[in-house]
C-alpha cells in the first residue's frame, strides 16, 4: 500500500445516483484495507442542482474534500458538470464521463443553449479520457436503471483496487433483486 | 467491527453506545440524519418536535427524570432554543444532556454561517468539536460523561464538512449502563426563580474555572509536537487540512473548544517559534490567545466568510496552489422545484398578481428563482407573517391588498403559528397561503404534525390547518387545489382585495411522498408538434420537464419529457392552443 492518496471525484446532477455509486466506491476502499474518506453536500441534491462527491482513500487520509486540482480521477455522470469540475484535476489526470446531457433550466427555457463539443474540450484537456455511453450498455445489461454500474465499472479498471472488493462493494450495497443486472451492468463497463 | 460512517450517523452511533433514553430534535441541514439514524436503534425514544426550543425543552425534562438525552438542531436552530439553554446552563442536568449544533459554514443549504462557538461562551457551558466520524462518535460519548460529571449541559458542535463526510469508524458493542429514570424534586437547583438563580450563576462561574482547568489534562486536547518553526491551534475539520496542507507543522488540537485549557496553549505557544490559529469563521479561539497576551496570527490570513479548504488553507500560509485548468464559463445548473410541485401554480400565480410575498424556510424558497420571481422577503423560519403584518402597517391601502404572507406546513407549526395568532390579535389585514404539502420537504421528507404519522412511521393526529385557522379567529378560510390554476388566481385575488385577515391552505401533497395514497401521479404530458405555435407560455412555470427546442419549427416548440412529467397539468391549463395533451 502505497502512502499516496488517490483522490476521485463524482459529479452529476442531483437525483442521478451519485451518492450511492460513492458509497459502492469507499466500501471497496474499505474491504481493500484502506483508509477513505467521502465528502458531499446533500442539502439540495434532490432539486436537480449540481452535485459533486468527493473520495479519496490511501494509507491516511486527512482532508475529506479532494485539494482543488489535486483530483486523480473525474468520474462524471452528465457531460456539462465533468466539464465544470474539469478544475478540480491535477494535470494528466483520468476522465471517465457519461455520453449524457441533461438541460439545466437557462437552457430548458431557451435563454441559453447547452454547449456544443464538451467531449472534444475535455480530450483536448485530459487525453486520458474516456466516453461512456452509459444508459446503451444498461440497457444491454437488462435495465435502463443500471447505468451508474456501467460507469463505475468503467471507472474501477482505472483505480487500483482488486475486482473482488468492488464485487464485495455491490452485494453490501445493491438490494438483492437488482444484483444480478448491476454485476452484469459492472462486467460491461469494466470490460470497456 | 469498522464501518464507514458519517458525522451523523456516527452521532447515533455514539448516543446509542452511551445509553441515551431520548432523542429530540427539528430537521434541519446538516443535522437533520442524526435523528433519522437514531430510529435504529430501538432503545432510544425518537421522535421530530414541533420547533428546536420544545425539541430542548423535551430533552431538559427527560433529563431531569434521570434519563441521557441527546438533542440535535441546525445552526440557526439554536437561536429558537437559546431560550431553554441559557437557563439550563444555570440548573445543570440530572441524565446528562448533549446538544448538537450542525453549523454551516459556506451556507451550503441556510440562511446565514453564524458561528454557534459563540454560544459556547454565552451560554457558559462546555463545547466539543470532532474533526472526523471516530471522533463524533467518541466525542459524543465523552458529552455525557462531562454533562454529568460537572451538571451542565454539553454543546457538540459539528459543521456541515463533518456532518456530511464519511470516514471509518471502530464499533462498540457495549452499551452504557445508566441509572434508573423516575421522579426527583430539587427546586432550588431546577427552579429559576431569581433568588436560585442567583445561587446558581456563581456555580455556573465555578464550574467554568473548574473545566478550563481540567482541560490541559483531557485526552482530546493534544500537542502533537513536529518542526518547531510553526505551531498551529485547530479543531474541527480544520484540523484535517492543517494535516493535509502543513504536514510538519506542530498542532495543537483541541477537542474541547469552550472552555480553552489556558495552561496547554502556554506550554505549546513556548514551544513554537511562529503561532497560528486556523479556524473557519469567527477568530474564537485567537481572540482568547490574544486576551491571554500570546502573539497570534489568525485571520490576518484567513478569511472570516465561508468555510475553509485545503486551497484557502495554502493561500493563506503563501504556499503555492496546484495548476487549475480553465474552463469556458457555462450556463449554471441551481436547484429547482420538482416537475409537478404543488408550489409552482402558486407563485405563478403570485407573480402573475404583482404581489408582495413575504417568505419562508422550505422549499418553497425556490419561488424566489426566474422564472417564477416571486419572493420578496425571507429571514427565518416562520417569519413570513410577522413581516406580512409589520409591512400591512406602512404602507398605503392600495398596497396593503399587495402584501402576501406564504409559508410551509411544517414552518407555520414550527413558528408560524404565532404569527398568525398575532395578525388576528392586532386585526392587520395580510393575506396568508399555506402552502400544506404534507410533509418537512427541503430537508429531505420527515413528518410533522400535520403529516399524520411520527418519526417512527407511527400514525397519529394530524392536524386540521383550517380548524387551527378558525380557533385564532380567522373568518376567512379558504382550501384550494395548487394545480387549477384558475381557481388559485381567483381565490387569491379575492382574498388580496379583503380588508381582513384570511388564510389560504393548499391541498396537493409534495410529489416525492413515498408513502402509499398520498401522492398519485397524473396523466403524462406532452406537446403536439403540429399545434405548437412557439409562444412559450408553458416555459414561464419554470417545469424541468418541459424543454425549449430552438430548431423545431420556424421560431422554435416545447417539448415535453415524459420520463420527468408528473402530470400535474399545470403547463396544459396554460397552453392557450391546446397543444398539450396526454400522451399516448
Amino acid at each position: 500500500m502505497s502512502g499516496k492518496v488517490t483522490n476521485v471525484l463524482l459529479v452529476g446532477v442531483g437525483g442521478q445516483g451519485i451518492l450511492l455509486a460513492s458509497e459502492v466506491l469507499s466500501e471497496a476502499c474499505m474491504l481493500a484495507g484502506f483508509d477513505v474518506k467521502k465528502s458531499e453536500i446533500h442539502g439540495m441534491s434532490q432539486r436537480g442542482g449540481s452535485v459533486v462527491s468527493h473520495v479519496r482513500y490511501g494509507e491516511e487520509v486527512f482532508s475529506p474534500i479532494v485539494p482543488e486540482g489535486e483530483g486523480d480521477l473525474l468520474f462524471g455522470f452528465e457531460l456539462m458538470e465533468s466539464y465544470r469540475s474539469l478544475p478540480l484535476l491535477r494535470p494528466g489526470a483520468t476522465v471517465v464521463a457519461n455520453d449524457l446531457c441533461i438541460p439545466p433550466p437557462s437552457v430548458l427555457m431557451g435563454n441559453e443553449a447547452y454547449p456544443e463539443g464538451l467531449d472534444q474540450k475535455i480530450a483536448q484537456k485530459f487525453p486520458d479520457f474516456i466516453l461512456v455511453d452509459g444508459l446503451k450498455l444498461a440497457n444491454e445489461a437488462g435495465n435502463p436503471r443500471a447505468a451508474n454500474t456501467v460507469l463505475l465499472g468503467a471507472v474501477s479498471k482505472r483505480l487500483n483496487l482488486e475486482e473482488r472488493y468492488w464485487l464485495e462493494a455491490i452485494e453490501r450495497m445493491v438490494p438483492k433483486k437488482a444484483l444480478e443486472v448491476n454485476l452484469k451492468a459492472f462486467a460491461a463497463g469494466r470490460n470497456l | 467491527m469498522k464501518q464507514i460512517l458519517s458525522g451523523n450517523e456516527a452521532i447515533a452511533r455514539g448516543a446509542h453506545e452511551a445509553g441515551v433514553k431520548v432523542a429530540s430534535a427539528y430537521p434541519g441541514t446538516p443535522s437533520t440524519e442524526i435523528l433519522e439514524n437514531i430510529t435504529r436503534y430501538p432503545e432510544i425514544d425518537a421522535a421530530w418536535a414541533t420547533n428546536e426550543k420544545v425539541a430542548l425543552e423535551v430533552g431538559i425534562g427527560a433529563s431531569f427524570g434521570g434519563a441521557r438525552t441527546l438533542v440535535t438542531m441546525k445552526h440557526v436552530g439554536v437561536n429558537v432554543a437559546a431560550d431553554p439553554l441559557f437557563t439550563l446552563s444555570y440548573t445543570g442536568v440530572r441524565g446528562g444532556l448533549v446538544l448538537v449544533t450542525a453549523d454551516d459554514p459556506e451556507l451550503h443549504s441556510s440562511q446565514d454561517e453564524q458561528d454557534n462557538r459563540n454560544y459556547a461562551k454565552f451560554a457558559k457551558v462546555p463545547m466539543l468539536e470532532p474533526s472526523n466520524s471516530q471522533e463524533c462518535k467518541d466525542f459524543t460519548k465523552l458529552g455525557f460523561e462531562l454533562s454529568e460529571k460537572y451538571d451542565t449541559p454539553v454543546l457538540l458542535r459539528t459543521t456541515t464538512r463533518i456532518s456530511h463526510s464519511k470516514s471509518i469508524v471502530e464499533l462498540d458493542d457495549n452499551v452504557a449502563q445508566t441509572p434508573q429514570t423516575g421522579l426527583f424534586k430539587d427546586p432550588a437547583k431546577y427552579v429559576m426563580l431569581p433568588g436560585n438563580a442567583r445561587v446558581r450563576h456563581k456555580i455556573v462561574e465555578e464550574r467554568l474555572v473548574q473545566l478550563s482547568q481540567d482541560a490541559a489534562s483531557m485526552a482530546v486536547n493534544r500537542i502533537e509536537m513536529r518542526d518547531t518553526k510553526v505551531g498551529v491551534i485547530t479543531a474541527g475539520v480544520s484540523y484535517q487540512y492543517v494535516r493535509e496542507v502543513l504536514p510538519e507543522a506542530s498542532v495543537l488540537k483541541l477537542g474541547l473548544v469552550h472552555p480553552l485549557p489556558h495552561d496547554l496553549i502556554r506550554e505549546f505557544a513556548g514551544k513554537v517559534e511562529k503561532l497560528f490559529v486556523v479556524e473557519e469563521l469567527d477568530p474564537f479561539i485567537e481572540e482568547q490567545v490574544q486576551a491571554m497576551g500570546i502573539e497570534v496570527t489568525g485571520k490576518e490570513i484567513l478569511s472570516l466568510c465561508g468555510e475553509l479548504t485545503p486551497g484557502r488553507l495554502k493561500q493563506g500560509f503563501g504556499l503555492p496552489a496546484s495548476a487549475e485548468s480553465a474552463v469556458d464559463k457555462l450556463p449554471g445548473r441551481p436547484p429547482n422545484m420538482c416537475p409537478g410541485c404543488p408550489h409552482r401554480g402558486v407563485f405563478y400565480t403570485l407573480n402573475k398578481l404583482k404581489a408582495y410575498v413575504c417568505g419562508d424556510i422550505g422549499c418553497y424558497t425556490l419561488g424566489f428563482m426566474p422564472p417564477l420571481s416571486a419572493m420578496d422577503s425571507c429571514i427565518c423560519m416562520g417569519a413570513s407573517i410577522g413581516m406580512a403584518t409589520g409591512a400591512s402597517k406602512v404602507v398605503s391601502p392600495e398596497e396593503r391588498k399587495k402584501v402576501v404572507g406564504v409559508i410551509g406546513d411544517s414552518t407555520f407549526l414550527h413558528t408560524g403559528v404565532n404569527g398568525l395568532i398575532d395578525l388576528v390579535y392586532n386585526q392587520s389585514t395580510a393575506t396568508i397561503i399555506i402552502l400544506d404539502n404534507r410533509i418537512t420537504a427541503m430537508t429531505g421528507r420527515q413528518e410533522n404534525p400535520g403529516s399524520g404519522h411520527t418519526l417512527m412511521g407511527e400514525a397519529t393526529n394530524a392536524i386540521d390547518f383550517t380548524m387551527l385557522c378558525k380557533a385564532i379567529g380567522v373568518k376567512h378560510v379558504r382550501t384550494i387545489n395548487p394545480l387549477d390554476l384558475a381557481e388559485c388566481e381567483k381565490v387569491i385575488k379575492e382574498e388580496m382585495e379583503r380588508p381582513e385577515p384570511s388564510v389560504i391552505i393548499t391541498d396537493k401533497p409534495c410529489v416525492l411522498i413515498k408513502t402509499e395514497g398520498v401522492f398519485t401521479k397524473g396523466d403524462t404530458l406532452c406537446v403536439e408538434e403540429d399545434a405548437c405555435v412557439g409562444c412559450r407560455a408553458c416555459l414561464k412555470i419554470g417545469c424541468p420537464a418541459i424543454e425549449w427546442v430552438p430548431d423545431s419549427g420556424k421560431k422554435g416548440k416545447a417539448k415535453i419529457d415524459p420520463l420527468l412529467c408528473n402530470g400535474c397539468d399545470v403547463c396544459r391549463q396554460l397552453c392557450k392552443f391546446s397543444a398539450i395533451g396526454v400522451a399516448k
